[in-house]
């Protein structure tokens, strides 16, 4: 089943066009990724699909619901969650408040004034989860400000999957992790995989040809290109813009 | 830092307050105060802690809210002048024109944040300060609502007089009381717990599906809400209601008094905030006519050197002596014993 469909998807600024003519489908349960060089117009995809920028045309559904242009919270409450490339964090909380805030039955709570936000319960155990998840229970109760890069980096993406998404966008997830964050990565990806579906926008082809069911190559503000890994590494268009040398290497 | 961060349910420093406003009767003459001091430092510790809902809790700057403070004062003045409303009605009624004025401005402001945030509730003060001297028919221009008397506290079996300003004192306290443990109350759950996360970062907050938008809102209300309780109280401390309660000089004072206390960091910051300033108007205007230049350069000092404010100066002092307690206390035994000794 398609849960997340994108159609003919444009977006100008002023008179630059970014997204030319953006369209995929994600089935339920599929791991995919979308790779392109710089400028190509990824993030702005990412901005666009999740409401930080309002789309100049085209239509997206999720789930059957036509979700195009609809302003971030309201995108995020019907169960699409993203992590950013650049952090943004909650930098005063701790990291258990940090994913904790982020829970859908907190924000179910959220007009409570007198109850305690951290008593236990369904919204705890899920940040909780969360987490345990990206490999942070140990932190817990650090000032999220103090954590090294890489810690900070998996509290990114344990504050989306609180918010207990079915689809999760995660932009440029290896970006400035060593090889051992990135196995880790990794790893967390394959145990979400079947649990939510993913898109992950990635630099790192080899990260992405390890990993996803499917990828779409995004150039010049289009979709240029799309398949699995197997398919991507004959596809000529793709083997001409050299894009996918590191991942064909592999 | 805890984990789960829990309210004690009957906060120290607000009792400590209470204890040491509600004895002051006993010993004010003795430091050349009187009661009246003690009633404005209550009302001021009030429309403190409501104002730092906006400024620590959400972190938005509202240089306006001395109008919302006068709004609450001219509707009780109103109230018992012109309905001779009870006292319950007539602080109901402040209250209840300040979260209106509040719902209102609140929303036109709460679209924006930082320095436009700021701008846009100047100005919304001044148009409320322009009406009070302007509306004649309703708030007595220049001179205000005069002769607002203060209605006895009605207990149902029992009326209780507040002529006497040791009265007014208690009822004071009472509202204090009250308002300071909800905001505390608030402060961990789930509402002030969002607001924090709104304050810290806005775009990540509407992406995990919060709508900053009500939050930012709701808060402003609140806020307002509690100001025009303050106000309410004011005006009958003061048996009137003038322009100058809502004026910027208002204003401008409920700021500096919660910065200097500390109210970015710490809480109960803003008491400390409020008791200074007050003491020190009353202190040292004594001496100078000239103490607010000196309290403006005191205040600036802070701003530049201890943003944190006396909050912020009190936790510093505690970090060091803890640090030189643990540099004191070696692992040797032998060192510990001359320590101890």
């Amino acid at each position: 089943m398609t849960l997340f469909s994108v159609n003919r998807l444009q977006k100008r600024f002023g008179d630059r066009v970014v997204l030319h003519d953006i369209s995929f489908g994600v089935e339920d349960g599929e791991v995919r990724g979308i790779v392109g060089p710089n400028g190509a117009g990824k993030t702005t995809c990412f901005h666009v699909l999740t409401g930080r920028y309002k789309p100049d045309g085209g239509i997206v559904t999720f789930d059957g619901h036509d979700v195009t242009g609809l302003p971030p919270y309201a995108i995020a409450r019907r169960g699409i969650a993203r992590s950013f490339q650049l952090m943004n964090l909650f930098d005063d909380y701790s990291v258990l408040e940090n994913v904790l805030v982020a829970t859908p039955e907190l924000r179910s709570r959220g007009l409570d004034m007198l109850g305690r936000a951290a008593r236990p319960g369904p919204a705890m155990d899920r940040a909780y989860e969360a987490l345990s998840d990206v490999g942070l229970i140990e932190r817990a109760a650090r000032p999220a400000r103090s954590l090294p890069y890489g810690e900070r980096r998996a509290l990114e993406i344990a504050v989306a999957l609180a918010c207990a998404p079915r689809l999760l966008f995660l932009d440029e997830p290896t970006a400035g992790l060593g090889a051992e964050g990135i196995a880790r990565l990794a790893g967390l990806i394959s145990r979400l995989r079947g649990r939510i579906t993913l898109i992950v926008i990635e630099h790192d082809m080899r990260f992405l040809f390890g990993l996803a069911d499917r990828i779409s190559v995004v150039h010049w503000g289009q979709v240029i290109a799309s398949g699995t890994p197997d398919e991507l590494r004959t596809n000529p268009w793709v083997a001409r813009s050299q894009l996918a040398t590191v991942g064909m290497a592999a | 830092m805890s984990i789960a961060r829990t309210p004690s349910l009957l906060p120290l420093p607000l009792v400590a307050t209470l204890v040491v406003l509600g004895t002051s009767p006993l010993w004010n003459a003795k430091l050349g105060l009187y009661p009246y001091v003690m009633v404005e430092i209550a009302i001021w510790m009030t429309f403190a802690l409501g104002y730092n809902l906006l400024l620590g809790g959400a972190g938005l700057p509202s240089f306006g809210h001395g109008a919302f403070f006068g709004v609450g004062a001219y509707a009780t003045g109103l109230a018992v002048t012109r309905l001779g409303a009870g006292l319950w009605t007539a602080l109901a009624c402040g209250a209840l024109a300040g979260a209106i004025a509040g719902a209102i401005v609140g929303a036109f402001v709460s679209h924006r944040r930082g320095i436009y945030y700021a701008l846009l509730t100047i100005a919304f003060g001044q148009v409320f300060w322009f009406v009070s001297i302007k509306w004649h028919s309703v708030t007595g221009g220049e001179d205000g609502l005069l002769n607002i008397r203060r209605p006895p506290v009605d207990l149902g079996f029992a009326r209780l007089s507040l002529d006497a300003n040791e009265s007014l004192l208690y009822l004071a306290l009472g509202v204090l009381a009250v308002v300071a443990l909800f905001l505390w109350r608030l402060a961990y759950s789930p509402y002030g717990r969002v607001l924090g996360a709104v304050k810290q970062n806005e775009v990540r907050a509407a992406f995990v599906g919060h709508r900053v938008w009500q939050y930012k809102w709701s808060a402003f209300v609140i806020s307002c809400t509690i100001a025009a309780l303050a106000g309410s109280l004011f005006a009958l401390a003061q048996q009137s209601a003038y322009p100058n309660v809502m004026s910027l000089h208002q204003s401008g004072f409920v700021v500096m008094m919660v910065l200097i206390g500390g109210g970015l960091v710490s809480f109960w910051g803003p008491l400390i905030g409020v008791a200074f300033f007050l003491l020190a108007r009353d202190l040292l205007g004594a001496y100078t006519e000239t103490w607010l230049l000196w309290y403006g350069l005191l205040f600036m000092a802070v701003v530049l050197f201890k943003p944190e404010g006396i909050a912020g100066l009190w936790r510093a002092g505690l970090a060091r002596v803890r640090r030189a307690f643990v540099h004191a206390v070696p692992a040797t035994p032998a060192r510990r014993n001359e320590s101890a000794s």
